[in-house]
């Protein structure tokens, strides 16, 4: 399949299961979000995903598109298409958002070959532009001294530099105003229109107003609880997660 | 530069760069060991005056009488045997001037450290240092007629004593330390330069150093003097290939800014990590002058260095820019000195250090404001980094502040390497010791960036290098 697929997944991390058995299914140009109250395991699942070393997969299996990752370095989880938007950025003191991406780029390329650096610096302000981020940004360090909404939209930006075919996005639109929360939405729609799959980890139901997801799903104990279409979202937000039992309970 | 040519260029990297070595065979050979004898045989090949071998012999009594600091940094210093170094070796005494006359196995050597292609980039003239002689030194024609003079030791003392007598041995004394005496016994090579009045140097000069015979001790000694109003910019790189057994380099550097004058004196040093690196650099500032020190450690086994500055006259200005990495088995021992010696002086010390695996860097800083002055000020901001388990960092200042309106700051951290921001990288494509190396650029990437361009590529790129197989 195409897109993304988790069967069966635990993963464990600083001593405790923090993924128990979840199984998901995101074809490719879908938008499934998973929602949930805090502690319930979706930034360790985002990060199992991606492959932190921290977050051990004790079984299951993680495919993108159809090929098994979990196992992979975070890195070869990237080349091979994988992105991960986090849900608090990271700083990088003294190393510029144009030439981290660039490495991030040039990391891609087969050995030997050289990144083309004008149509670099073309599609990079292309997405700047789209994004509303001033260009003076390029030369100034990775997330370092960003206001949350920068952070947010710089983490965008290197997902529409970085083309993945399938992106995890960990509570993106927190930290965000309402006109942020609209061009971030834009810029994640965009690259929806290319095929691009994404799995929306988000607590709260707005972002769901600006990108329409196909399924919602809802996470409690590690694992899928509940699932519906987009008007999941909404009665969640109106009656809150209590309603939805969770087996074994958390 | 914008920064990030470092990454792509890093891929065709020439990893051996300084990592060979050629046959020598050598005119002059002092012998191994130390005595009377040696020192009379160095100033004989030299054919000295009579007042430079008494400084010599001078030096070599002081240099007996002074025990080994090895209560200081580091208690390896003992391992020196000083029986079993040469003292002084030389091609041949006479110093050919242009590239065609420079013997062709000195040629490859320097072809393959990229001297002459960095000569013909940019240079302003050359004064590489081919074990103890100057074996190629070319100065471009406007340098000289400006009257700016840029000879070695050796021909400054015998053909311009006028001008270099006055401050050799003054900024620098003998018995500073055991290794500024025996510098000052054997010194052969380095640079001395007159900068005359007003006369601002536009392009950098460079001398590059290296040391290829097996136990030869390197003991260059530079001394530059910017008349008032004058500017120059010196930069002096180090290397050395491996040797089996240890090699020591003990330089003595002096600076003299008269008033108004601008020194920056800029160092990348790569030794091999057998190479004990034990110099001596100081500088005078008189009024309004300035002298900066830009000094990248990044080779030897130990290095001991703290560039200093005598703040001597009104309103002078000392600088310190200091990086430091220290990889397996080194110990970058370095720091800084300002002694405010005059009203409204100011000075600025930035060190940025780096322990990968069970390397040591230790800050040792001197500021020193007498009750004599007013009006003085000094900035330190010593940072340190952290890679492994077993990297080691310390910090040693010592501050003396009296007198009138007199103000030191002083800034210390200490940090370990961020694994979420490893990650960080590593989730975005780039693999595990890129992102340590990136990491590592970013933190030390303010200082790089005062490093003239070319040195500037370099020193990241050599960092590239120490940073493969720190993790993993």
């Amino acid at each position: 399949m195409n897109g993304l697929e988790i069967e069966n997944l635990v993963v464990r991390a600083g001593g405790k299961t923090v993924v128990n058995g979840l199984s998901l299914k995101v074809p490719a140009g879908e938008v499934h979000a998973i929602m949930g109250p805090n502690g319930t395991g979706k930034s360790s699942l985002s990060k199992a995903i991606a492959g932190h070393p921290e977050y051990a997969i004790e079984s299951g299996s993680i495919f993108l598109c159809g090929e098994r990752i979990n196992g992979l370095k975070p890195e070869e989880i990237s080349r091979k298409g994988l992105f991960l938007a986090f849900q608090y950025p990271v700083d990088i003191p003294g190393v510029s958002i144009a030439n981290f991406i660039r490495a991030c780029l040039s990391a891609r390329l087969p050995e030997g070959e050289v990144l083309n650096v004008p149509e670099y610096y073309k599609k990079l302000y292309e997405k700047m532009d789209a994004l509303k981020i001033d260009r003076r940004f390029t030369s100034r360090s990775v997330n370092e001294g960003f206001s949350g909404g920068e952070k947010k939209r710089c983490d965008i930006l290197q997902m529409l530099m970085l083309e993945p075919k399938f992106a995890v996005l960990d509570e993106t639109d927190s930290g965000l105003d309402i006109d942020a929360l609209r061009i971030v939405s834009e810029g994640i729609n965009s690259a929806r229109g290319s095929g691009l799959g994404i799995l929306l980890i988000t607590h709260y139901e707005r972002l769901l107003h600006y990108v329409k997801p196909d399924m919602v799903h809802v996470m409690s104990g590690g694992k899928i609880v509940k699932s519906g279409g987009a008007g999941l979202a909404r009665e969640l937000e109106e009656r809150g997660y209590d309603w939805i039992s969770v087996p074994g309970g958390r | 530069m914008d920064g990030g040519s470092d990454i792509s260029a890093a891929v065709n990297l020439d990893r051996s760069a300084g990592d060979f070595k050629f046959a020598e065979d050598y005119a002059y050979d002092a012998g191994v060991g130390l005595n009377e004898g040696v020192v009379r045989y160095i100033s004989g090949v030299k054919g000295e005056d009579p007042w430079i071998l008494d400084f010599r012999l001078k030096a070599l009594k002081i240099f007996e009488s002074l025990k080994n600091p090895t209560h200081w940094a580091s208690k390896k210093l003992d391992e020196l045997d000083f029986s079993k170094i040469r003292y002084y070796l030389a091609k041949s005494d006479i110093k050919t001037r242009s590239w065609d006359e420079v013997p062709d196995d000195v040629k490859k050597t320097f072809e393959r450290l990229g001297v002459p292609q960095q000569e013909r980039a940019f240079l302003a003239g050359v004064e590489a240092q081919y074990d103890s002689e100057s074996a190629y030194s070319n100065m471009k024609e406007h340098l000289a007629k400006d009257g700016v003079i840029f000879v070695d030791s050796t021909e400054g003392l015998k053909k311009y004593p006028e001008i270099f007598r006055r401050f050799f041995g003054k900024v620098v004394p003998i018995a500073d330390n055991k290794y500024s005496a025996l510098n000052s016994a054997v010194f052969s090579g380095g640079s001395f330069i007159y900068i005359p009045k007003g006369v601002k140097v536009k392009q950098p000069l460079q001398a590059y150093f290296r040391i290829n015979a097996q136990n030869f001790g390197q003991f260059e000694r530079t001394l530059i003097i910017a008349d008032e109003g004058s500017e120059v910019l010196y930069m002096e790189g180090c290397t050395a290939p491996r040797f089996e057994t240890e090699t020591l380099h003990s330089a003595v550097v002096e600076l003299v800014a008269l008033k108004g004058a601008k020194i920056q004196y800029v160092t990348v040093q790569n030794w091999s990590d057998n190479v004990f690196n034990l110099v001596t650099k100081r500088g005078i500032a008189e009024e309004d002058a300035q002298i900066r020190w830009i000094d990248c450690n990044i080779g030897s086994g130990i290095t001991m260095k703290y560039p200093g500055v005598l703040l001597k006259g009104r309103r002078a200005r000392g600088e310190v820019i200091s990086i430091a990495l220290a990889n397996k088995r080194q110990h970058q021992d370095t720091g800084a000195k300002m002694i405010h010696l005059a009203d409204e002086t100011t000075s600025n010390i930035v060190s940025k250090s780096v322990s990968v695996s069970d390397g040591r860097t230790s800050y040792r800083g001197l500021v020193y404001m007498p009750d004599t002055v007013r009006d003085c000020r000094n900035n330190t901001v010593c940072d340190a980094l952290l890679i492994n388990e077993a990297s080691r960092n310390d910090t040693y200042p010592a501050i003396s502040c009296s007198g009138e309106n007199n103000s030191v700051q002083h800034e210390a951290s200490v940090s370990k390497l961020d694994e979420e921001q490893i990650f960080y990288m590593r989730s975005r494509g780039i693999d595990e010791p890129s992102a340590v190396s990136l990491s590592v650029n970013g933190f030390i990437n303010d200082l790089v960036k005062e490093f003239p361009l070319e040195y500037s590529v370099e020193l990241r790129r050599l960092i590239e290098l120490q940073m493969e197989g720190a993790v993993g």
